[in-house]
């Protein structure tokens, strides 16, 4: 058995509001799916396709991530690797560099951690309340 | 009122289907050869490279293949079409489900072939019966003619907004692929006014548009409330698909219906068959209903949806009927079409007792005799007055 690594990470910079957040702010959905959970076989789109583009930003994703990735901002070169190999388009960069992760739409895979030269981003058990 | 007075030509099925696929152009085939379909294939490549066609032909390495690519192509905004058989049409199973649940209003020609082993390249129904509940319509044809109506038709069903549900359309291996057989043709003008422009739903090269198509469907998604739909969209094409045999009765002066009954109105006895043995079946009516049996007879035509309504009033007054199946379902207690059609005359009151006959498999050939045989089953069961055993009955098979 191997002992998980405890994360050293700093207290992470205080998450700034993710990119998703932003435009699901600025933006409206234009197909209503709010009450999608109460929707009968009549009201889907054929074939379930999906008609509107990016519109997970108007839906949490991350929800079945079972680890985070911890940033290390003070260790990060900026690089953005990171940002680039995200699926989901969570990284937050600012200034350069990467300072918090979209919680929203994370799904936990680890890519950003892996791919990291420096270091900075490890993944924790994602503690859920 | 027919409009046709073109000539009638001779020709073999799959070149029936090749020029009525000509004639309906579609934007995208994507095939690959395989007996006995490979003619309509190889006939449709020459139109392309002669430029009487507009259609990108894809040549692709499988039927696997043939079908993504179809799917593709469809979900892009095409106009689509392909043809198989037996192992090819086996190769495409787990993306004909993938057609149906996105609702691509896919055509497809499946001339019928047995599906190994022991291997065997001849006309039975096992292909296709056993993609019986991919979520496809089935027409079956019956001769030359009714494969090239029956092309022409599957466009619009399939491509129908109240169903939106693809389509196969099927014919006897060799018998009606390979043999000549009479064909009469409409014009191409007639044929693209009846099928009219391609209306995409949701087109992926609509680049204004994005979309994405095939998401997965999340681990408490709809997956329950799609499979529900497409359900419901097969009970409409029961009406679509009358609808449009009725306006391409108007065009061609042909009239299909959902299924083909002949000489049943008094029938005692009865068989229901599927494709080119209907042509044997009713020249048996004929003969028995001149030695004064009422015989009779139903041509399944539409399977998916299976009009079990209809055949329910089509048969309830009959004493016995033997539905002669070119495809077993082992350990089933008949063959598909048996089973179809006893479970649609269960709730009919007198009920006609329903015997299981199975015939023609890997080509085996089927002579005016075996039908009679299998008559001389159903006269004997409708005078006695126990009830007879249901096991299958077995036409030109040889004994131990």
């Amino acid at each position: 058995m191997t002992v998980e690594k405890k994360a050293v990470a700093k207290k992470p910079a205080p998450l700034q509001k993710p990119r998703a957040a932003k435009v699901a702010a600025k933006k409206k959905p234009t197909w209503d799916i709010g009450d999608i959970d109460t929707w009968g076989p009549d009201r889907h789109e054929l074939g379930a396709t999906i008609i509107e583009a990016g519109n997970s930003v108007f839906n949490e994703t991350g929800g079945w991530r079972s680890e985070v990735p911890l940033i290390d901002s003070e260790k990060c070169d900026g690089c953005m690797l990171c940002y680039f190999y995200c699926p989901d388009a969570s990284i937050i960069i600012e200034n350069n560099k990467a300072v918090g992760i979209d919680l929203e739409h994370c799904k936990g895979c680890g890519i950003c951690a892996k791919e990291c030269p420096t270091d900075a981003i490890v993944m924790k058990t994602d503690e859920k309340e | 009122m027919a409009t046709t007075e073109s000539e009638i030509l001779a020709v073999t099925g799959n070149e029936a289907v090749a020029e009525a696929m000509g004639q309906i152009d579609p934007d995208v085939v994507c095939a690959y050869p395989i007996t006995p379909a490979t003619e309509i294939v190889q006939i449709y490549a020459q139109m392309v490279a002669d430029g009487k066609v507009g259609t990108e032909f894809v040549t692709v390495e499988s039927e696997h293949s043939a079908m993504s690519a179809v799917i593709g192509a469809s979900a892009g905004g095409a106009r689509t079409m392909t043809a198989t058989s037996s192992q090819g049409f086996a190769l495409m199973w787990e993306v004909l489900y993938v057609a149906a649940s996105y609702r691509l209003p896919i055509v497809m020609t499946t001339v019928n072939r047995a599906l190994s082993g022991p291997i065997n390249i001849h006309c039975d129904h096992s292909d296709t019966m056993g993609g019986r509940d991919t979520g496809w319509i089935q027409l079956y044809g019956e001769n030359h003619q009714e494969a090239y109506d029956n092309c022409i038709q599957a466009v619009r069903i399939a491509e129908h907004m109240d169903i939106r549900t693809p389509t196969m359309q099927m014919y006897d291996g060799y018998v009606i692929s390979g043999a000549i057989g009479p064909l009469q043709m409409l014009t191409k003008e007639q044929v693209q006014k009846f099928i009219g422009p391609y209306h995409a739903i949701n087109p992926m090269l609509d680049t204004k548009h994005p979309v994405t198509v095939g998401p997965f469907d999340g681990l408490h998604g709809w997956f329950f409330e799609h499979k529900v739909s497409q359900n419901r969209a097969m009970e409409r094409a029961l009406t679509v698909i009358q609808d449009v045999a009725d306006e391409y009765a108007e065009l061609s002066g042909r009239q299909y219906g959902l299924l083909d009954p002949y000489r049943l109105d008094d029938a005692e006895v009865a068989i229901v068959v599927v494709g080119s043995t209907a042509g044997t079946t009713r020249m048996v009516v004929d003969k028995l209903r001149a030695q004064g049996v009422k015989a009779g007879m139903v041509r399944v035509r539409a399977f998916r949806p299976f009009p079990h309504a209809a055949y329910a009033k089509a048969l309830e007054h009959v004493k016995v009927v033997g539905v002669m199946d070119r495809a077993d379902s082992f350990g089933a207690q008949g063959g598909p079409v048996f089973l179809e059609v006893r479970a649609a005359l269960y709730d009919s009151d007198p009920r006609p007792q329903i015997l299981p006959i199975i015939y023609g498999l890997g080509g085996r050939d089927i002579f005016p005799d075996n039908i009679e045989q299998a008559f001389a089953v159903l006269q004997k069961a409708a005078q006695s007055t126990k009830p007879t055993s249901t096991e299958r009955r077995y036409l030109n098979l040889r004994k131990d």
